[in-house]
């Protein structure tokens, strides 16, 4: 058989490679607009925000940004004119609207909320889940197979079918409304997932790595710290990004626990459209600063994200 | 270096007993090869010696120091798994370290150990480079390293050249004897492979089923096979069995197989008739017409010097080997000649060897029976 006839069974065909490119790429397309216009209507005015039909080219405008960091009151002509020259770019597009800036908004500390709420939380499910998922890969735990099942079933049901109890319990223990409160759940939502997914990726690092770090002369502990640890950061990194996105998206409980000082980003954002008519760039500018992080994590960490998504079907 | 001591040694899992009443003794310096069929206990045993499994029961002493309880890191030996287990998130340096950084050696002097222990292994050039992108036989070399980096009391190794292809095994069979006859480290080496045992130990224990069928040189194996297992396990082709009934008694220097008279190395111990068995091993076969045991020519696999003959008797497929020259049709009626000096007997009923004159100039190789 000559090579120019000879052809792979398992290597794709030139035809299949184009037309699940297409489809990959039709589909990246659809899933971005939106996001892409919620990125465009953030450097929108107001007016332009709301035009039809709906204004593909449009004046750049960052008054959505100066909205969502501030709050202003509605003021006379005369009065804004009594006033000093505009100390910046905010002041100046505001007074325009015949308003004047009256302090900093809720957004940036409700921002900082969410940080520390879904990083706190992640950190302490990866955590425990990365020492859980070690324990049930190489020890004999007594009914391992129950207690994993066990776990796992409390993702079986939405988390918000225990909204009501989780509440009076959270007003019982003084947790609502605190950042502690909302780690804790955002954890205790987010651990058996994460001892799921790490132990399939500890099972798959050989316990003879270990055994020879504790032959040369390490603690079990050390061991695990120098050795199981390092091989296994693909499936940590993996863990944490699926746990951000679960804690950092969280909306019903933080709508319904938080409401004040330990609110998060996700119920804050919607009240903007409220304050003074449909405020669409200010929300759209929420919505795309509130993506950054995610963004960064995600970009960070996208070739663990990936090996972890396919984990079990792509060996190493 | 230090002597290892196993008595008793037993491991179940469960049920199941892996390892049965295991006894030996490495002496210090010793290469001593474990050597059975897969799933008999080796690796298990081994690791017992090593520390990261805890026996059922027996002891093990290490330089005469009950380490029976202690924890693998207490135990200083070192320990070389089949598939190496070099840490993928180190460099070919970091690893040969490893061992050194756990006892909180300054760096500098970690630094000059692992330079000597490459240069002794010959992989000084590679100490740069990350352990990923090694060859099979080079990833041997830097287990070996970090084995030998710590001088610990004795070295534990677990089938190490299970995944090396063969033309570059019985290259590292060679280095890992002269590397032995170097540094002199007391060393058990697990294998399933008869012919590494044989050409790299001083002392082999062969084992099955748990249990410890026998150990001591490789010649005593080999020439004294302690029951049938040892004599069919070792050699190839193993030893041919001959059956044979009756009782032998003391002094007894005759038997009588297939109704021919065979001499017999002189019977040393009085055993009561039941079905016994002649062990004879292929190159103890010569083919003689006056001979009475007879059979027919079966096949023959053509080895250059020698050739294996399969010879058809009333008793099933007997294995000469003999030399090349000797033309050979299948089908020709061969008489069959044993060399009576370096014949076997064997209780069938326990698969145990009987006394006999061959075990008198014997140097004390101990048989363990299950
Ligand atoms: N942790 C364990 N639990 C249950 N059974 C085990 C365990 N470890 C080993 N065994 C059993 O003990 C027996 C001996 O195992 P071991 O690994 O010592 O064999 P081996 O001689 O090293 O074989 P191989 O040549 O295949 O490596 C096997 O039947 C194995 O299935
Ligand atoms: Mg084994």
């Amino acid at each position: 058989m000559s090579l120019t006839t000879a052809h792979s069974v398992v290597a794709p065909s030139a035809n299949a490679k184009l037309i699940a490119g297409t489809i990959i790429v039709a589909y990246a397309l659809i899933s971005i607009v939106p996001l892409l216009w919620i990125f465009a209507t953030s450097f929108k005015t107001p007016p332009d925000s709301i035009a039809y039909p709906p204004k593909v080219v449009f004046q750049l405008s960052i008054e959505g940004y100066c909205n969502l960091f501030t709050t202003r009151t509605r003021q006379t002509p005369e009065y804004i004119n009594s006033l000093g020259p505009a100390t910046g770019f905010c002041d100046e597009t505001v007074r325009k609207r015949n308003m004047v800036i009256a302090g900093p908004s809720n957004f940036l500390p409700r921002f900082v909320n969410s940080l520390i709420i879904a990083f706190g939380s992640t950190f302490c499910a990866v955590f425990l889940g990365t020492l859980s998922a070690y324990g049930f890969s190489r020890f004999k735990v007594p009914l391992a197979d129950d207690l994993l099942f066990f776990i796992l079933s409390t993702r079986m049901m939405p988390p918000i079918a225990v909204a009501i109890p989780i509440y009076l319990m959270y007003r019982e223990l003084g947790l609502s409304d605190t950042a502690l409160g909302m780690i804790l759940l955002y954890t205790a939502v987010n651990v058996s997932l994460a001892v799921w997914l790490l132990k399939g990726f500890i099972d798959e690092i050989p316990r003879e790595y270990e055994e020879a770090a504790m032959i040369d002369g390490y603690t079990r502990l050390q061991a695990f710290w120098r050795t199981v640890l390092p091989q296994a950061t693909t499936g940590i990194a993996a863990t944490a990004i699926f746990c951000l996105i679960f804690a950092w998206n969280e909306y019903a409980f933080a709508a319904l626990l938080t409401s004040g000082t330990a609110q998060t980003a996700p119920p804050f954002i919607p009240t903007i459209i409220g304050e003074g008519g449909q405020d669409w760039p200010a929300v759209a500018a929420g919505t795309t600063i509130f993506l950054v992080p995610i963004l960064v994590f995600t970009i960070l960490l996208r070739k663990q994200l990936l090996r972890g998504i396919t984990f079990g079907a792509v060996r190493k | 270096m230090a002597e290892i001591r196993v008595q008793n040694l037993r491991k179940a899992f469960g049920d199941f007993v892996a390892v049965q009443d295991s006894s030996f003794v490495v002496e210090d310096g010793e290469f001593f090869v474990m050597l059975g069929p897969s799933g008999c206990g080796k690796t298990t045993t081994l690791r017992m010696i090593a520390g990261l499994e805890l026996p059922t029961g027996g002891n093990i002493l290490l330089g005469g120091e009950d380490v029976t309880m202690r924890r693998a890191r207490e135990r200083d030996i070192a320990f070389v798994f089949q598939l190496f287990a070099l840490y993928p998130h180190m460099n070919v340096r970091k690893n040969i370290g490893f061992p050194l950084l756990a006892q909180g050696m300054p760096s500098a002097e970690i630094r000059q150990r692992v330079e000597e222990t490459a240069k002794l292994l010959r992989i000084d050039h590679l100490l740069n480079k990350s352990v990923s992108g090694l060859a099979g036989g080079d990833r041997q070399r830097v287990a070996l390293g970090r084995a030998i980096v710590r001088r610990p009391k004795c070295f534990l190794m677990d089938e190490p050249l299970g995944t090396l292809d063969t033309e570059f095994r019985d290259l590292m069979v060679h280095e890992l004897r002269e590397l032995h006859n170097r540094i002199h480290a007391t060393t058990v080496y697990v294998t399933h492979d008869q012919m590494e045992a044989m050409s790299m130990a001083d002392k082999i224990a062969v084992m099955n089923h748990g249990v410890i069928e026998q150990f001591g040189t490789p010649r005593e194996i080999y020439d004294r096979p302690a029951t049938m297992f040892v004599a069919d396990f070792i050699g190839s082709p193993p030893m041919n069995f001959l059956r044979f009934g009756g009782g032998l008694a003391k002094g007894a220097k005759e038997i009588v197989v297939q109704g021919a008279k065979v001499a017999v190395p002189e019977v040393r111990e009085d055993i009561a008739p039941s079905d016994m068995a002649l062990g004879i091993r292929p190159e103890h076969i010569r083919f003689d017409d006056a001979s009475k045991l007879r059979g027919a020519i079966y096949g023959t696999e053509y080895l250059g010097t020698t050739q294996i003959v399969a010879v058809e008797t009333a008793d099933g497929i007997i294995k000469a080997r003999v030399p090349a020259e000797i033309r050979l049709a299948a089908g020709d009626h061969v008489g069959l000649s044993l060399n009576s000096a370096r014949l076997s007997l064997f209780d069938k009923g326990s698969g145990r060897a009987v006394r006999t004159a061959i075990h008198d100039s014997a140097s004390q190789g101990r048989a363990q029976h299950g």
